[in-house]
């Protein structure tokens, strides 16, 4: 019951318009794609696998918790000065999460240097908070928060995957291309591990996005 | 003096902002579609950077640090409020972009409504915070190198975004594959750009 308390009793949890919510932002609403927010950590992190996944694991419990929290208080906020609530309570999530990773995770912490900071101004988050937190009851703004959480999250493994994969020829860590490839000539790929390939790499996420679904393409 | 200058070339080329560390995209992808509003941004973000990685620097030594309450009295030797960085760092960046929007809105109006829309947008730009919390990381000697940093953080990024924006004017009459248009080369074009700045790595003043 407890659950169910904050919204109208005839609409099932799960109801088409809140699975549309979750599922809206993994493709026709992803927030990296298609609404260019929250690029900046995307590409910096993206160069393994297993800094992005605790990235995307960060950004996906600041989220749900942040929306959830903005939510409840959306009927006290100061129009004036919600942009400072805001940010106040995604810091203090993000202090969390931080101390979390180095307590438990300290040598993925050193590697995520300064972008578990930045998840503050990450912009999905404060988008998001702007947009629907602030209008919407606490169970939607929840499914909203860990849609677009994983919207942006499939985007950052796909990067790291494929930057992984060809820079550096490992997965997770693990070698994947065999040492057959090496001994007859391959040899990996050394621009997939420098920063600008983050960007071309999603640039060419972004044609094939577009190129399957035409509704998307930018007319201007 | 020599340092001081090699930390800014640094920090404008090497180290740049967009094409080495990605900070700032948001606003680099979503303003840069005509030059003038480009350098408008630009400029502000310059003076933002400027103002608030001093003074975040001034607060990281003095306040924060581990050890750095110790003007209070010896017994405050041990006490280590480095947890409190981001929360304190990001609520002098709001507040000091505020400040700065009312400064310039009573002393020069006409600089004011052409930045007008773009400093509080500043607040949430991941560059400025970003520059504080690398200023933190490098740990710098003193504050001019702290300034040096700052001024030389916001000239790389406001290189990048005018770059762009000057390109991204030429791209509209070009024939780019329709799925690629806007979002996706502006992507690569930036991508190509980051090659071009890797040039740099390695120059030592």
């Amino acid at each position: 019951m407890s659950d169910t308390n904050n919204m109208p009793l005839k609409e099932p949890l799960f109801s088409a318009k809140n699975k549309k919510l979750l599922t809206d932002p993994l493709g026709k609403e992803n927030p990296i794609n298609v609404q260019v927010l929250g690029i900046c950590s995307v590409l910096a992190i993206t160069v393994q696998l297993k800094p992005s996944l605790v990235m995307a694991l960060s950004v996906l419990v600041v989220m749900g918790t942040a929306n959830v929290v903005i939510s409840l208080l959306r009927n006290t906020i100061p129009p004036r000065i919600r942009i400072i609530v805001q940010l106040t309570v995604i810091a203090s999530l993000v202090i969390l999460v931080d101390q979390v990773l180095r307590a438990f995770l300290y040598d993925v912490s050193r590697q995520l240097s300064v972008f578990v900071g930045l998840i503050i101004t990450n912009c999905i988050i404060m988008g998001r908070l702007e947009a629907f937190a602030m209008k919407s009851k606490p169970w939607p703004s929840f499914l909203d928060g860990i849609g677009n959480a994983v919207g942006y999250g499939w985007v950052l493994l796909a990067v790291a995957f494929f930057r992984e994969l060809f820079g550096s020829g490992t997965l997770m860590g693990y070698q994947v291309v065999p040492n057959i490839f090496y001994e007859y000539g391959y040899v990996n790929n050394g621009l997939m591990i420098l920063p600008p390939m983050a960007l071309i790499t999603i640039g060419i996420i972004i044609w094939v996005q577009r190129s399957r679904d035409k509704s998307l393409i930018d007319i201007s | 003096m020599e340092e001081l200058v090699n930390i800014f070339v640094k920090s404008i080329f090497i180290d740049n902002m967009i094409f080495a560390y990605f900070l700032g995209m948001c606003s680099y992808l979503a303003v840069s579609r005509t030059v003038d509003t480009s350098v408008g941004l630009g400029f502000a973000v310059i003076f933002v950077l400027g103002i608030t990685v001093p003074i975040n620097y001034l607060l990281e030594a003095h306040i924060l640090g581990k050890g750095a309450l110790i003007w209070l009295g010896p017994q405050f030797a041990d006490v280590n409020l480095s947890f409190l960085t981001f929360i304190m760092f990001i609520a002098i960046i709001a507040a000091m972009v505020q400040l700065v929007e009312m400064i310039i809105e009573k002393f020069s109006p006409t600089l004011y409504s052409s930045l007008g829309i773009f400093l509080p947008l500043i607040a949430v730009n991941c560059a400025i915070l970003g520059g504080s919390l690398f200023m933190q990381e490098r740990n710098f000697g003193n504050i001019s190198e702290a300034i040096s940093f700052g001024l030389g953080s916001g000239v790389g990024w406001f290189l990048a975004i005018a770059g762009i924006a000057a390109i991204r004017e030429k791209i509209r009459y070009s024939n780019v594959p329709a799925p690629l248009r806007g979002l996706g080369i502006t992507f690569i074009i930036t991508g190509l750009m980051g090659i071009a700045f890797m040039s740099f790595m390695g120059i030592e003043l």
